[in-house]
């Protein structure tokens, strides 16, 4: 480019006058996008049953996220102590303060590893660009593994609820509104977290690094190896800001029967918010 | 053949930063037709496909595929364009025929799997994971899938590559039965005889032009100047005979050989007004050039060799 010859413009550099004005938000354009009348809606089905055939033929997640929590319920009923009331934990048995931690792991693996993973490798071998050349619009496939990713969620997290009440005598959750508010809440956070490593991992290994990265940190604050009633004041406050950390006070306190306070709620929603609008503005589909 | 232009492109630029790779192509394939694009490795064969299923958005020009312009109506296109692109795989604990299946489910009016399972030769491998297949069954799945919506137009971007010689030649003959159900194909190829035997006519694109259009025949005959008979006369005869021949250009002897050059059915005109003279041609052989003959002249390099990197 021969730049010597442009003269460079001093003053504030002026936007192009051919910059189009930005389109502005059109529901009814957003529709037609993402539920186009050429497609025919039952392929939706089809692609849903073809993630879950896959995600059965590849049970890593499948055995990680459901398998190992349960795991683990087993291991801590194992050891006396976990089922006697500890003051320092507010009264509550070790088991009681690590059903809601064990919950939020379950959300942090499917939403981490499970979600993510598929869809960088997708891109990154083209399956998407071949979508984008049928009817059906790529982003089915991205609602398609968020539906099947919430339902194995919600699946793994009802095998570990029964299982904490009817095997190991965990009370009943107290407020079940409430935790369902809560549960959904981390969800849609953690998921957000989960398509934004979708929207910036270059491949599929890349994901997975990316979600072990942030997996074990935010573990960390949930309280896995160290319970939150026991972490100092800052590590506290740190792990109130955190993902699963708001995640583990929520549920926590609406299994015990309290209406979980505004802040853990607005950090989720938060989280969910923002996450969301980063993915949206990273995602590419080839 | 019907004359209303299936895909219609005109002056279409597309660049990527300062990579210029399509910087000005213009073309009309008719409905019905097969239609080629030939070119070296980054001439713009793909970057032109790729506008024309609106997976990219031109710099300038425009595209009219059946009276849709990808850029606005690509939920329409889609379902009238299948398309077969390089580089795209699939999910490879997925089967064939559960594949075929999902695909068929995005087509109000889908082909028969099973019809299209034993064209391309797939029979054997339904229940095969896609990771098991071998790269030539991979490409004979994804004209499969390009075909199975019941295209009007198919765009298949170098689908023969991969295939063994017999495999190619099935799917040529595939290829050309679905033609012959009226779909117009727009093949992306730098394979000479696969153009030479399936294509009506040919654009030859080089550094984002288009640098030739025409049927196989007529742009070989474009670049080598003609057809050459060479033969052995069973008489003496006056080389005027030929030479005033509209067809002929040149008449040359060498030892008992006549080698006469020119255009159009050269070989009729000479063998008959050799005859009317009382004179047979014997050993007649016949020198055409091929479409390769064609590409060097009118690029100045090989088919294979790189072009602009992709």
């Amino acid at each position: 480019m021969n730049t010597h010859t442009l003269p460079r413009p001093k003053a504030q550099v002026q936007p192009p006058k051919t910059q189009l004005p930005k389109t502005p938000f059109s529901a009814v354009r957003l529709a037609r996008t993402l539920l186009p009348e050429t497609a025919p809606h039952a392929a939706f089905g089809q692609i849903v049953r073809n993630q879950v055939r896959l995600a059965w033929r590849l049970p890593a997640g499948l055995i990680f996220g459901t398998g190992l929590p349960v795991l683990l319920l087993i291991i801590f009923n194992q050891i006396p102590s976990f089922h006697q009331t500890q003051a320092d934990l507010g009264g509550l048995t070790p088991f009681d303060v690590y059903v809601p931690i064990l919950i939020s792991m379950v959300i942090a693996i499917i939403a981490l590893i499970s979600l993510p993973g598929p869809l960088v490798t997708y891109r990154d071998q083209g399956i998407l660009r071949r979508l984008a050349t049928t009817p059906v619009p790529p982003s089915w496939v991205l609602a398609a593994q968020l539906v099947v990713a919430f339902c194995t969620t919600i699946a793994s997290l009802l095998i570990l609820v029964v299982a904490s009440i009817v095997a190991f005598g965990v009370d009943v959750p107290k407020n079940p509104g409430a935790l369902a508010l809560a549960v959904v809440l981390s969800i849609a956070a953690m998921f957000a977290i989960g398509l934004c490593i979708a929207a910036v991992a270059r491949s599929g290994i890349a994901a997975r690094a990316i979600g072990a990265a942030a997996f074990y940190p935010m573990l960390f604050f949930s309280g896995m190896w160290f319970p939150r009633e026991l972490m100092s004041g800052a590590l506290q406050e740190i792990s109130n800001f955190t993902p699963l950390g708001a995640a583990v006070e929520a549920i926590q306190d609406s299994w015990q029967g309290q209406f979980p306070p505004a802040e853990p709620l607005l950090v989720l929603a938060g989280y969910a918010l923002v996450f969301t609008l980063i993915a949206r503005r990273f995602f590419r589909w080839e | 053949m019907n004359t209303q232009a299936a895909v219609e492109i005109a002056h279409l630029r597309k660049a990527y930063g300062e990579l210029v790779a399509v910087d000005d192509v213009s073309f009309s394939v008719a409905e019905g037709e097969i239609f080629g694009i030939l070119g070296p490795n980054g001439a713009g064969k793909t970057t032109t496909v790729e506008c024309v299923l609106g997976l990219r958005s031109p710099d300038a020009g425009s595209i009219c595929v059946m009276g849709l312009d990808p850029g606005h109506d690509r939920e329409d296109l889609h379902v009238i364009v299948g398309a077969q692109l390089q580089e795209s795989a699939l999910p490879g604990k997925l089967r064939v025929e559960e594949i075929l299946d999902l695909y068929r489910s995005f087509y109000s009016d889908p082909a028969d799997v099973g019809e299209l399972i034993d064209a391309l030769g797939l029979a054997g491998k339904r229940k095969a994971y896609y990771r098991s297949l071998s790269g030539g069954q991979r490409q004979r799945l994804s004209i499969a899938l390009a075909l199975i919506g019941r295209p009007k137009v198919a765009v298949l971007d170098e689908m023969t590559s991969g295939l063994d010689p017999q495999a190619r030649r099935d799917t040529w003959d595939l290829i050309e039965a679905v033609r012959n159900r009226g779909v117009t194909i727009l093949l992306v190829t730098h394979f000479m005889e696969e153009a030479e035997r399936l294509c009506d006519r040919v654009a030859l694109i080089d550094a984002g032009h288009v640098v030739a259009l025409d049927s196989p025949a007529g742009l070989a005959a474009r670049a080598s100047g003609g057809t050459s008979v060479r033969f052995v006369p069973s008489a003496p005869f006056d080389d005027r005979l030929l030479s005033e021949l509209p067809e002929v250009r040149t008449v040359t002897r060498s030892g008992p050989h006549v080698v006469v050059t020119g255009t159009g059915e050269l070989v009729n005109a000479v063998i008959l007004t050799l005859a009317t003279a009382g004179v047979t041609a014997r050993d007649v052989q016949l020198d055409t050039s091929s479409l390769e003959d064609a590409f060097v002249k009118l690029t100045g390099r090989h088919l294979h060799e790189e072009g602009i990197p992709a």
